[in-house]
């Protein structure tokens, strides 16, 4: 029961995460969104290592922190130039990479 | 020994590195490498061939270079008393001619003066490669490397087209030669299973008649490439575009004789192949002939000396194809120091005259020029064959071994031709060092050459005028030093002269030649001293026979005409036209249009939005998930 709920809510929060990315065109809710979507990952690894008595669960899960950390870094900084250049964050002003 | 004989060979390769890697640093000094790098070889083939006449032979394995199932080809070299020889040979004469280079190429720039040193230093290297090599492999190494550093040196000023043209044409005729060659080699190296001298030459009595003649005569084919002989004999006078020294150490001293030289070593082969040494025989008396008539009116004072080393080839292959391999190889020696002297010699008169070739505009040259005047008289006198200087042993050990071997109608071909030789050079001569000078500017602006030049030209005079006397040399002379290693053919030869009277006759054969040569001399004399018949009026009575001399039998049109032309056509018209750009172009096109034309569907899925990306990526995993727990 503790094992199916913690999975449940580590499911839903990625879930969650995965619709917003999909649906909004907000650069930085959808980076929001990304993050929701690494913690949910973060909270099924942690279940996996608690219930089975892995303990690598753990260490991947300090990898993808220290990832996300630097992920939100770069991000942010990406965004803050893209504002300046194009007056927005919507996603749809980034059409220079299509045929 | 071993060191001895790695010494010879890759000192002039180390001269040729230093001084084409670091041209930029040698520059004006790049003769003070090269030189000691021939030098010093030239000393040690010196003691090398001491070592040989003292009975010491040398045949050792370096390393196996190719070793592939049955295939084994070593590197490794042989010594013996014909690459003792010529080892001597190409060092000493080649030493001489880098000495007198320093004097000729000074008008050269600095980088050009070093990438000329480093040239003949590589193409020293490879003619010893090719002269000590113990299989045929390793000497066709030699073979295309000395035929490389030909086309390089003809094509010297490749600024100049002619001489640009001229590489080429020496390059691609000897191509023709060395498909023969190549082919000879397979056809050995299945018949016989190897390619070492001393297997092939061991096993060719084991070969049929036939196949012997085929390989033998595929040999030939590359000999006549290489050593300049009918039907490939025009790329030589063509040749004379390169530097005046080169054109005397390639073209005249060492090069060209490699046809000699490979026949003579390979004399096992061809002792099977009677049919062959016919060939032989025959297209040297007729290339002798052939070439000294068109020596005869031409006006350009090298190419008049090219028809002549054409010519005298011509008698070296009278030589071994009647199977005096040793009279051809001493025909080769002694010519190697006259015609090397008179090309220099050649060489020093366009020096004193800014590159004037035309004998018209010559005359009277010896008053200024005495020494190149009197050893060019000398190198004449030696290739006419006036006793006793060089030429007259070789040139009459070759008659009389054609005589007493039965070759009468060559024998009197050569000895025809050694008449037109002695006209030919007298009339250069006469027309180049005497009479009236016929270009006044030229002849006020005409000067001797420093020493760096005459000393060479005084040397190799010398050497013209001595070499012959080792003929006489104990133990049968120098005949004798190379007979050492063909006992066989050399007892043939004297079987054959038993038979026809020997030596009774040889003293009457070497008086008709002399007398001939004699007669060619004064010959020249009376027309261009003289003037008696005039030479101008001559040419006006046999209009239709100078005519056909003068344009040179119209066989480079007639090349031309049947070969170069329609190459070139069925080339442009076909191979590029159709082949290049419609088949192979429209096959590398077409590949490229296919992409694109793909591409330009594909394309569409990349819209640039984000979103759209994440919904593919989203349904990508929902697929892959999907397929990995339904299956």
């Amino acid at each position: 029961m503790e094992m199916t709920l913690t999975y449940l809510i580590g499911i839903i929060t990625f879930a969650i995460g995965a619709f917003g990315v999909l649906i909004r065109k907000n650069a930085i809710v959808m980076f929001i969104c990304i993050e929701l979507m690494l913690n949910g990952a973060n909270i099924i690894f942690m279940g996996v290592s608690k219930f089975k008595g892995l303990i690598e669960g753990q260490v991947i899960v300090l990898f993808i922190m220290a990832v996300a950390a630097a992920e939100a870094a770069i991000g942010m900084a990406i965004i803050t130039a893209f504002y300046r250049r194009r007056g927005g964050v919507e996603v749809d002003k980034a059409d220079l990479m299509r045929w | 020994m071993q060191k001895l004989v790695l010494g010879v060979v890759f000192i002039p390769l180390l001269g040729a590195a230093i001084n084409g890697l670091f041209c930029w640093k040698t520059r004006r000094k790049a003769h003070w490498i090269a030189v000691p790098a021939i030098a010093i070889p030239a000393v040690l083939a010196f003691m090398i061939l001491l070592r040989v006449m003292k009975g010491e032979r040398f045949d050792h394995v370096l390393y196996w270079w190719i070793a592939l199932g049955g295939l084994k080809i070593p590197v490794g070299f042989l010594v013996d008393e014909l690459s003792a020889m010529m080892m001597s040979m190409v060092t000493f004469i080649a030493t001489w001619i880098h000495i007198y280079s320093i004097g000729y190429m000074d008008h050269e720039d600095d980088i050009s003066y070093a990438r000329y040193f480093t040239y003949l230093n590589l193409f020293v290297f490879f003619m010893l490669i090719l002269v000590a090599a113990n299989n045929y492999l390793l000497m066709f190494v030699g073979w295309e490397g000395v035929g490389l550093c030909s086309y390089l040196l003809i094509g010297y000023w490749y600024e100049k087209i002619s001489a640009a043209n001229a590489g080429m044409k020496a390059f691609i005729t000897n191509r023709i030669g060395d498909f023969g060659f190549t082919i000879a080699l397979f056809l050995i190296y299945k018949h016989l299973g190897s390619l070492i001298f001393h297997d092939v030459f061991a096993l060719a009595h084991e070969l049929s008649v036939p196949l012997a003649t085929l390989i033998t005569l595929l040999l030939f084919m590359g000999a006549t490439g290489k050593s300049a002989q009918i039907p490939l004999y025009v790329w030589l006078p063509d040749a004379m575009e390169g530097p005046t020294p080169v054109s005397s150490l390639i073209h005249a001293a060492t090069m060209v004789t490699a046809g000699v030289y490979m026949i003579a070593r390979s004399h096992a082969l061809f002792n099977v192949a009677p049919f062959t040494m016919e060939v032989v025989a025959v297209v040297g008396a007729a290339t002798a002939m052939f070439a000294a008539s068109m020596a005869l009116v031409n006006n350009d004072l090298k190419r008049v000396l090219a028809f002549s080393t054409v010519s005298q080839l011509g008698y070296m292959f009278v030589g071994v194809g009647v199977g005096a391999y040793a009279a051809g190889i001493f025909h080769l020696f002694t010519h190697a120091f006259f015609k090397g002297l008179m090309f220099l010699c050649a060489g020093s008169v366009m020096h004193a005259l800014h590159g004037e070739l035309d004998m018209q505009k010559m005359g009277g040259l010896i008053n200024k020029m005495k020494i190149t005047g009197i050893t060019f008289i000398i190198g004449a006198l030696a290739i006419a064959g006036v006793p006793p200087l060089a030429g007259f042993w070789s040139k009459d050990s070759i008659l009389h071994h054609a005589f007493v071997s039965g070759h009468k109608v060559v024998w009197f071909i050569g000895t025809v031709t050694a008449g037109m030789t002695a006209f030919y050079m007298f009339r250069l001569i006469f027309l180049t060092f005497f009479g009236e000078p016929r270009d006044k500017h030229l002849y006020e602006h005409a000067h001797e050459n420093p020493p760096v030049m005459t000393i060479p030209l005084i040397v190799l005079a010398v050497g013209s005028v001595l070499a012959g006397l080792l003929a006489l040399a104990p133990n049968g002379g120098f005949e004798g030093f190379i007979n050492r290693i063909m006992r066989t053919a050399h007892e043939m030869v004297t079987h054959g002269a038993e038979h026809a009277g020997g030596h009774e006759s040889g003293l009457a054969l070497i008086i008709i030649s002399v007398a001939v040569a004699v007669m060619g001399i004064f010959l020249a004399y009376s027309m261009y001293i003289k003037r008696v018949p005039d030479p101008v009026t001559m040419a006006q009575r046999f209009r239709p026979i100078y005519l056909v001399l003068y344009n040179r039998y119209w066989v480079d049109e007639l090349y031309f005409a049947l070969f170069i032309n329609p190459t070139v056509g069925i080339s442009r018209h076909v191979l590029w036209k159709i082949v290049d750009v419609l088949i192979i172009d429209g096959i590398v096109n077409g590949v490229a249009g296919l992409c694109s034309l793909i591409g330009s569907v594909v394309r569409r899925i990349q819209t640039g939005y984000i979103p759209d990306y994440a919904w593919l990526v989203i349904i990508g995993v929902v697929i892959v998930c999907g397929l990995k727990i339904l299956l």
